[in-house]
């Protein structure tokens, strides 16, 4: 008979006290153990058979992982630990970075987010990942402990596929950097689910806008796109587009084109490759003009 | 497999349990201290029929180990009435006929006190946002919105 209620295949919890042992532990262990955060994928995948190691290694409870820190002069840190809905509440978020706080705020249910953290987010790699977008287009940098040191990792080349990314096993992300924003810039993330809250994307689109004298437009945008490509997608034409071209309802047409032809969408049980596609186009055009109209 | 000594409140009583790794909160609650109140729904963080309060904050309980919770704090609907009386949130539910299979019931009123503790004055889309991760098939979820307004007004008082 079917167990339709599963419990969690056997593993050792192991939580170390520094980032050191814990990379050594990985790295010793590599391809049976990895770090553990929220859990939110990971149970998923065992209980479905997906994930077959050894140990989970708890980074919860490392120096400084739990620390939401802002400083006007450097940016943000935000800690490994930090959870969904501690980002979401943060003041300081939602003033300097609102698009990150929005973004998190589609992630599935309160609960769920009371787990589940941005990094977690991140280092899953799904093309889906609602809030990737959003520290994409704020520019973050990983914090990555690994048995050799430590180094830092933007996030624009980071992703190498569903589910890929450029960490090494030993590796632990204690946390993501973001530099300080643009000043007078908005950002907006339209999703589209199949229920109004708590779905995964069909599409997701990120767009974040800004001032920019610099450019011919006199305007920065920029786009990034979730549920339809590999790995999370910067739509640089469409971006290249409204540096250049007074913007306008036609060059936001454009834009909204231009990002429908970058991307590759799959077929699956949320949407066809079809309709993802049309729904590009229609949800850039839409983030686009409304980031416009509140800067403009 | 490795077993853990935690030391957990339960419903303000403190317990010193032994735990498998591999054993989530639900299973803490349900099979080592018999709180089937919570109850086991999805497996898969989506249905909230296992949510508890950890420290204060909803959790789905089949999405935690129960190690992680040494030293914490745990609500569970056992643990909302108090010397025989239902909390507000309870009451609401039987005054407004929130409940009818009522597997989803425990989930939806762990999920409505942690609601009303940070926000006592919900609209009715917060009190919709908060509940987006408890499901229920019978309802069509407004008495369930309808009680959880009327427990908000007396939350207040």
């Amino acid at each position: 008979m079917i167990n339709a209620h599963p419990g969690l295949p056997e593993f050792d919890y192991i939580r170390l006290d520094t980032p050191s042992e814990a990379s050594k532990f990985l790295a010793e262990h590599a391809g049976e153990a990895v770090p553990f955060l929220g859990g939110t994928d990971i149970f998923v995948r065992m209980r479905d058979g997906f994930w077959k190691g050894k140990y989970l290694v708890d980074v919860k409870g490392l120096n400084g992982v739990d620390q939401v820190t802002f400083t006007p002069t450097k940016g943000l840190r935000l800690g490994a630990a930090v959870n969904m809905n501690r980002v979401i509440g943060s003041s300081e978020i939602q003033k300097h970075y609102p698009l990150l706080a929005e973004s998190a705020r589609t992630v599935a249910s309160y609960q769920l987010r009371t787990r589940a953290t941005i990094v977690g987010n991140l280092c899953n790699a799904s093309p889906a990942g609602d809030t990737t977008g959003a520290c994409m287009l704020y520019d973050g940098v990983l914090e990555v402990h690994s048995p050799g040191g430590f180094r830092q990792e933007p996030l624009n080349a980071f992703f190498l596929g569903p589910g890929k990314t450029t960490l090494k096993p030993g590796d632990i992300v204690t946390a993501i950097q973001f530099p300080i924003p643009p000043p007078d810039h908005a950002g907006r993330y339209l999703k589209l689910n199949r229920n109004k809250l708590g779905d995964l994307s069909i599409v997701g689109v990120a767009v974040l806008g800004h001032p920019d004298q610099r450019l011919p437009s006199g305007y920065r945008f920029r786009i990034a796109l979730a549920s339809v490509a590999p790995v999370p997608l910067i739509a640089t034409e469409a971006e290249t587009i409204l540096s250049e071209k007074r913007i306008n309802e036609s060059s936001i047409e454009q834009a909204a084109e231009a990002a429908m032809e970058a991307c590759t969408p799959i077929d699956d049980v949320r949407g066809s490759a079809r309709y993802r596609k049309m729904m590009v186009r229609n949800l850039t055009r839409q983030a686009l003009t409304e980031v416009w109209e509140r800067i403009r | 497999m490795s077993d853990h000594t935690i030391e957990v409140n339960i419903n303000g009583a403190l317990e010193l349990l032994q735990v498998p790794s591999n054993m989530t909160l639900l299973q803490m609650l349900r099979e080592k201290l018999a709180l089937t109140g919570t109850k086991n729904g999805c497996s898969a963080g989506e249905c909230g029929s296992c949510t508890v309060l950890l420290n204060g904050e909803p959790v789905n309980s089949c999405m935690v180990l129960a190690v992680e919770c040494n030293q914490a704090e745990l609500l569970t609907v056992e643990g909302l009435s108090h010397d025989g009386k239902l909390d507000a949130m309870q009451q609401a539910m039987i005054d407004k006929n929130g409940v009818q299979c009522g597997f989803c019931t425990p989930g939806i009123l762990i999920s409505a006190k942690a609601l009303l503790d940070r926000n006592p004055n919900p609209s009715d889309l917060e009190i919709r946002e908060a509940l987006v991760g408890n499901l229920c098939r019978c309802t069509g979820y407004l008495r369930i919105i309808e009680a959880v307004k009327a427990a908000a007004k007396v939350w207040r008082q």
